[in-house]
């Protein structure tokens, strides 16, 4: 109990533990984010897997292509959008069950990124670390917030960004209302499906962002192992977070943490069972529906396609 | 219904030729890969016998989870229950002493029972915490991952206890333990086909002729009608869940015994298979007979991919050409679907 409590002393007053966390959870919160957003309109957006893992691959074909990294920022984001822009028609207006396209895109990506990297193999230039002064000097949190690639300095002032978009503007107010309750929501004029279009357009952007984080701003090449299942994990840190904004990020950060933990662990010479820390945010999100069924925060329409008439 | 399928027919050529013309960009020549595709899987000696024990474990995941989708459930952690299957066959699989139709017989067993458990806590977690299956079937799949990678690090569980090797495989299987196959024309084909084909005609004639099948399609085509008819959703729906798992696990079992898997477990024995029959059950639009066929060309798909290398086009082409036939077939009805709404007005 006491060398147990002890490893974890150690390894919370380590800078690595946290630097390696930001690592993991940054790419985690911007796809969290905009999961979020189309969840609370009402799509449980599965294809967010996908949209990270293109976005990543379009960010390394930008970077390949131009030699530019904005530009390799804005392919990334621009892929992130191309795979929701399919989500969005066939399930919004085409009436396609969610889950069946969003199962056939991650197919897709999956696919269409390692053939594309296989038959092209993009050189990517990375961004480095952009070292903000004073605040990198921060103990312990100071390199991993603001001794990182650039990428991530978007996440901090994107994350209340969204939380006014969602909760103080007309546009967010009414994604929410299709999200709870599409049919009040029609009844007063608002065009339910072209709303939920436009969360899972802004799920796709945030997503390619993601992508375009762990090609540009991390591994500075593009690999389908870097985001293999991450994209699951975004959308259990929003199940975990209880469809709350500060929650997915809460989550984000958690889960983060726990794909950190293995080889922190190990780096300070303590055993940590590596599978039990990985399966830990999926057990957390099913444990956290379990409880919060009753309380039930889910937004009400989450999954259910809105056709007008059927109550 | 002419013109849904000239629809189909159209969709599908813009796919294929979508495909075939990402070939060509790339630099690759389509028709060398489409001929490559031809001779691994159906023209090679002996392709298509291995085509169809690749077709197996497929169709019997889609079987399951044509089940349960009639029952308007949507299990989509076939990939774990398939690992959790495999798991389970292995584990009696490399520890039995018995004449091989006992070993086998006994561990497909186990693999379904163990699928079954794992596929029967969503349900349990459905209909008495009103937590969607959707999201727990997936979030349950990563979990089955990790435990089988805990799995393999215990000589107890499932690990390898005859080497000492660093990298995590599972124990091998004894020769006695592998699923015998026939010859037809010098095609190998595993009796583990048979199994497949009478499972699908029972499961067909089980939804279209029985009480039971009567009461899953009810169930899934209006909850509220079957509730008021005396039919209970947790013990038919939940039933319907844990029936695909079970299918997913006797998969995971057969392709564990069979010729054309590893031979052992591993933690990538799973390596999409569970996706893939999802997806055949979608394209085969919840109806078991057209299941077959699908199955059959997804099969071939993967087998096909295996004889890419000499064309200098990656494998990978494989699940493209498989995400996009999906996609073809999900647009002719989309499309009727919204045409009828904006002329209809009310759907």
């Amino acid at each position: 109990m006491i060398a147990a409590g002890g490893a974890i002393w150690d390894v919370l007053t380590t800078d690595s533990t946290y630097s390696s966390t930001m690592r993991f959870s940054t790419l985690l919160a911007l796809a969290a984010i905009g999961e979020w957003i189309a969840e609370r309109a009402g799509t449980m957006n599965i294809s967010v897997e996908g949209m990270i893992l293109t976005g990543a691959f379009t960010a390394a074909l930008g970077s390949h292509w131009t030699g530019n990294v904005w530009l390799g920022l804005l392919l990334g984001i621009l892929g992130g959008l191309g795979v929701a822009s399919i989500q969005a028609n066939m399930a919004h207006r085409f009436g396609t069950n969610q889950f069946v396209v969003g199962l056939t895109l991650n197919v897709l990506a999956i696919g269409l990124t390692a053939f594309l990297d296989a038959q092209i193999s993009p050189q990517v230039t990375a961004t480095g670390t952009l070292g903000i002064p004073i605040l990198k000097d921060i103990p312990l949190i100071g390199t991993a917030l603001f001794d990182q690639s650039w990428i991530q300095y978007f996440l901090y002032p994107l994350i209340p960004l969204a939380w006014w978009a969602m909760y103080r503007t007309r546009w967010g107010l009414e994604l929410r209302c299709v999200g709870e309750n599409p049919q009040a929501g029609d009844v007063t004029g608002i065009d339910v499906n072209k709303r939920r279009r436009q969360s899972v357009y802004v799920c796709g952007m945030f997503a390619g962002l993601a992508g375009a984080y762990l090609t540009l701003g991390q591994t500075g090449t593009f690999g389908a192992d870097g985001v293999s299942g991450r994209g699951f994990l975004a959308l259990a840190a929003v199940i975990f977070g209880g469809w709350a904004l500060k929650g997915a990020i809460g989550g984000a950060l958690l889960f983060g943490a726990f794909q950190a933990a293995g080889s922190v662990f190990q780096a300070l010479g303590y055993k940590a069972n590596p599978q039990l820390l990985l399966s830990m945010p999926y057990v957390m999100a099913l444990a956290t529906m379990l409880v919060l069924a009753t309380r039930s925060r889910k937004p009400a329409a989450l999954a259910r396609p809105f056709v007008r008439g059927l109550a | 219904m002419a013109p849904m399928v000239l629809a189909y027919i159209v969709s599908i050529a813009v796919a294929l030729g979508l495909c075939g013309l990402l070939v060509q960009v790339t630099g690759g020549s389509a028709t060398k890969v489409l001929s490559a595709m031809l001779d691994g899987s159906i023209r090679d000696a002996g392709a298509w016998g291995l085509t169809i024990s690749t077709a197996t474990p497929l169709l019997i995941v889609a079987i399951g989870t044509i089940v349960q989708g009639k029952a308007g459930m949507s299990n989509i952690g076939q990939e774990g229950q398939f690992l959790i299957g495999a798991g389970g066959a292995a584990f009696v699989a490399t520890r039995m002493n018995a004449p091989g139709f006992v070993i086998i017989t006994t561990s497909l067993l186990v693999g379904a029972v163990a699928a079954g458990i794992w596929a029967l806590l969503p349900a349990i977690f459905k209909f008495t915490r009103k937590v969607p299956e959707v999201m727990s079937t997936l979030l349950m799949l990563f979990i089955a991952d990790q435990l089988a990678q805990y799995a393999l690090t215990k000589r107890w569980f499932l690990a390898s206890r005859s080497t000492d090797s660093r990298v995590n495989n599972g124990e091998t299987l004894k020769a006695g333990a592998h699923m015998p196959t026939f010859e037809v024309f010098g095609n190998a084909i595993s009796w583990s086909a048979v199994i497949a084909i009478v499972l699908t005609i029972a499961v067909g004639l089980m939804l279209a002729r029985t009480t039971t099948g009567f009461r899953i399609r009810m169930l899934g085509l209006n909850e509220r009608t079957a509730r008021r008819a005396g039919v209970s959703a947790a013990l038919i729906g939940g039933g319907a869940l844990v029936f695909s798992g079970v299918a997913a696990g006797l998969a995971g079992g057969i392709y564990l015994t069979s010729d054309i898997g590893p031979g052992r477990f591993t933690a990538g024995i799973s390596s999409n298979l569970g996706w893939q029959g999802l997806l055949v059950a979608l394209l085969a639009r919840q109806r078991a007979a057209l299941a077959i066929p699908m199955a059959f060309v997804f099969a071939a798909l993967r087998t096909g991919s295996g004889y890419l290398a000499a064309t200098g086009v990656d494998r990978q082409i494989a699940d493209v050409v498989q995400a996009m036939l999906v996609l073809a077939l999900l647009v002719p009805p989309a499309i009727q679907a919204y045409q009828e709404q904006r002329r209809g007005g009310a759907a």
